[in-house]
């Protein structure tokens, strides 16, 4: 080893140590764990190696599936509509207009909110008797109220609302650091050759936008796998399961049923999910790879 | 004048997109029992402060705050000196692993925190430092090193290298360097990612959640999140201590916000 390398080494020391014992060290271990049956409130069955067990229970357990789809539908509908609206304030952010920096602040209030106060706020928006949506649905005829949280049509429709409100100015920021990098000569020279406002989109910022909204994708579907704050706080994965997303069902298995192996299989596959859904991304949505 | 009206209706859009769902909540903080649960709801409340009281006489709001400040103020120092450590080496030494370190940090923020939280709740546990400070403090550094880690050496690179050489030349040893010429150039990024994993450190929820299951330690997060009540909840209260756990966040956020929009995308962009 050269001298500089052992300098470097002894800066890098201290990160090393905790990424190694808080984060790579407990990835492997869940990895390990996932092979293994580990039940903390039967102690005496011991630390048994399954093999493949765990994954086996997990593809039989119905609950898990149901989860697995609860999930899916989730990310689903959650990304497009955040990529969207964020996609329309990046457009408006983008343009130059009085107070441009002011409505540039205001869009990160919703991120910067704490999920957990983020997350109680609808619950109590969406609450059955003082609840604003109930307010502005039904006015005063409180005979109509709907209970949404408590209802297994509405409650994932009700945390996906939430969910999206708060993710959204992310998305935008994002993008708007894609659209702020598109050189203006372009847009001149398309207004030269006569493109309306819609082609100028179409042509000149949908494909230069790529990058970023991979980017924004990408970033948002790995967080949007994992949510779990909205469901603790909002329905605890209730009413009937309905809202019972794959990172809860880990979290109530490990922690509160104890299961630790089982939990582990859950964790990895809330993990390959998100490799999935990043390896499409980039096989599909890469610019690089679609020039070659 | 069409183009001025349109940008009008978008701004007025979005501000209350953005606002209103916590403005309804603040409101709701200042109402009193009676205006709480009237119906039609009182839109104007008549600036009353029996939930605040209530919260910090009843609930302890105080505790969770100090807890709060504690946690997510040790975990963003640490987290800063040491991500300081490492963006310099990997920015001022020609390390051919940097980008593989770099690669392995983004990887770790793949992973859902249920993958780390049982191996790191045993850890703690044999440690004995489960409900304690440090205990939460160590997840946290942990959990935000990648994200510091990317954001400083973003910063750290833009920082001529001439400079530094003039010091090492003078006769400054690398600490030195790192401290008396990097740190003070680099001291608006270093800011970014302070902001950011503090942030990050007041809002997280999931560790908190297993980590400190004594009350007395808890942070906001949980205390929001376990407040008391099956039935009938203390709406107000919530509300009460969910504005006093987010304003000083939204007013750090406004202050720094072209700051923290630059770090986002340092963050997120050189991905």
């Amino acid at each position: 080893m050269k001298g500089t390398d052992r300098a470097a080494v002894l800066f890098l020391l201290p990160s090393f140590i905790f990424v190694g014992v808080f984060s790579l060290f407990p990835i492997f271990e869940s990895f390990r764990m996932s092979f293994y049956q580990l039940i903390l409130t039967l102690p005496w069955l011991g630390q048994k190696m399954v093999g493949w067990q765990n994954y086996v229970d997990l593809a039989e357990d119905p609950v898990a599936i149901e989860s697995l789809l609860t999930t899916l539908v989730f990310v689903g509908v959650t990304i497009p509509l955040e990529l969207l609206f964020g996609l329309g304030i990046a457009l408006v952010l983008n343009e130059a207009f009085h107070g441009r920096g002011l409505l540039r602040a205001v869009v990160l209030i919703p991120w910067a909110i704490p999920t957990v106060v983020s997350s109680q706020m609808w619950r109590f928006i969406f609450n059955d008797r003082y609840g604003l949506i109930n307010f502005i649905f039904f006015g005063g005829d409180v005979s109509r109220y709907l209970a949404p949280l408590a209802d297994p049509h509405l409650a994932l429709i009700a945390i996906m609302a939430a969910e999206i409100w708060k993710t959204t100015p992310f998305a935008a920021l994002i993008l708007l650091a894609g659209l702020q990098g598109i050189p203006d000569d372009l847009y001149e020279a398309a207004s030269v050759d006569g493109a309306t406002a819609w082609q100028k989109f179409r042509h000149v910022t949908s494909p230069l936008l790529k990058p970023a909204l991979l980017l924004a994708l990408l970033f948002r579907t790995i967080d949007s796998l994992r949510v779990f704050d909205l469901v603790f706080v909002m329905t605890q994965g209730g009413p009937a399961d309905t809202t019972n997303v794959l990172q809860f069902y880990g979290y109530k298995k490990t922690f509160a049923e104890g299961m630790v192996g089982y939990g582990s299989a859950i964790a990895v596959a809330v993990f390959l999910m998100s490799l999935v859904f990043s390896l499409a991304y980039l096989r599909f949505l890469n610019p690089s790879r679609q020039e070659a | 004048m069409k183009r001025s009206v349109t940008f009008a209706l978008f701004f007025v859009g979005i501000a209350l997109y953005c606002l209103v769902p916590f403005l309804w909540f603040v409101l709701t903080s200042l109402k009193s029992s009676a205006e709480l649960t009237a119906i039609p709801p009182k839109l104007i409340p008549s600036f009353h402060w029996g939930f605040y009281q209530s919260a910090l006489e009843k609930y302890g709001l105080l505790h969770y705050i100090v807890n709060s400040v504690i946690v997510a103020g040790l975990a963003t120092l640490i987290t800063i000196v040491i991500g300081s450590l490492a963006a310099y080496a990997m920015t001022r030494f020609q390390l051919a692993w940097t980008h593989v370190y770099l690669l392995i940090l983004l990887a770790i923020s793949m992973f859902p925190q249920i993958a780390t939280a049982g191996p790191v709740w045993s850890i703690l546990d044999r440690l004995n430092w489960l409900n304690t400070y440090q205990g939460l403090v160590a997840a946290y550094i942990a959990l935000s090193l990648p994200l510091a880690i990317w954001i400083l050496t973003t910063f750290f690179r833009e920082v001529p290298r001439e400079i530094e050489e003039a010091a090492l030349i003078d006769g400054c040893s690398r600490f030195q360097s790192l401290y008396k010429v990097i740190l003070p150039l680099a001291a608006p990024g270093i800011l970014t990612a302070a902001l950011l994993v503090f942030i990050y450190a007041w809002n997280e929820f999931f560790f908190a959640l297993i980590i400190m299951t004594d009350p007395t330690v808890q942070t906001l997060p949980v205390g929001i999140a376990l407040f008391p009540g099956e039935y009938t909840m203390p709406w107000g209260e919530i509300a009460a201590a969910s504005t006093v756990a987010t304003v000083p966040l939204i007013v750090l956020t406004l202050i720094f916000q072209r700051g923290i929009v630059r770090g986002l995308c340092a963050g997120a962009v050189k991905g």
